[in-house]
């Protein structure tokens, strides 16, 4: 089996994007997920030792995470009581009816799916930018991700419009390329 | 005419809604005459929403800085 090694010096390049997208969807708030990540690495730093390179870094790493994920809510949830999950079948109490039935999840939507799946899509997005040059991974998460304004990016990276045009191009087009591989076929 | 890179280019500028007028115009008498281009011009669309669609957030590069740095510390 192929064995996996450490690189606790590329992580934030590599992975912190990804992780921290997988840590929103969770938590719902950029500042806890941005701690969460950070924990995630440190963590991960602590416990090296104990990676036997079985599983590839970013796996691990996902794992770290949602064990950060879960003390989270463990740790907002700790007033007794609050944890338990209290559930009321319908607003009004008495009233007739097919409480149950109304409460299931109707098997024909698709609704609940596509949010699953745009989450999936969401990270292999952002797997497929982190396989990215440097250059063209920051100039496409600056323009699509954070929809700076091509000015802005220009200046702040010091390079003019065409050039700007040209990195979007390449980026865009590997991609598409990396998501008809890793995704649907688009 | 406009060479198949243009036509990529006004493409993508399309794609941020940053291509002009006189742009969308060369683009479209462009993609009439080549098969190439207009099946980029798809793929392209398709994936801009694919991006719109996608709940996509990112760190900063200055998050990304202070992280590198705690870690650093750390190693």
């Amino acid at each position: 089996m192929e064995t996996h090694q450490l690189h606790p010096e590329n992580w934030v390049n590599q992975y912190a994007d990804y992780l921290f997208n997988f840590a929103v969807s969770r938590v719902s708030n950029a500042e806890i997920a941005k701690d969460l990540v950070q924990e995630t690495f440190f963590a991960g730093l602590k416990s090296a030792k104990n990676y036997k390179g079985t599983a590839a870094e970013r796996t691990w790493l996902i794992a770290i995470l949602k064990r950060k994920v879960i003390d989270h809510y463990r740790k907002i949830n700790s007033n007794k009581g609050k944890a338990e999950v209290r559930m009321s079948y319908s607003s009004q109490n008495d009233t007739d009816g097919d409480w149950l039935e109304e409460q299931i999840a109707d098997p024909l939507s698709i609704l609940e799916n596509d949010e699953i799946e745009n989450e999936e899509l969401g990270l292999a997005i952002q797997e497929c930018i982190s396989k990215l040059p440097k250059k063209q991974s920051l100039v496409f998460t600056m323009k699509t991700i954070q929809g700076m304004g091509t000015e802005d990016i220009c200046k702040e990276l010091g390079i003019n419009p065409s050039n700007l045009w040209v990195i979007i191009h390449r980026a865009r087009t590997a991609l598409m390329d990396c998501l008809n591989q890793n995704w649907f076929s688009i | 005419m406009i060479s198949c890179d243009e036509a990529a280019i006004i493409c993508n500028k399309k794609q941020y809604k940053e291509a002009t007028f006189i742009e969308k115009i060369k683009l479209v008498m462009h993609l009439f005459i080549c098969k190439t281009c207009s099946r980029f011009s798809k793929k392209n669309a398709e994936f801009t929403s694919l991006c719109e669609k996608a709940p996509l957030h990112c760190l900063t590069e200055n998050d990304k800085v202070i992280m590198k740095k705690d870690l650093q510390g750390k190693i």
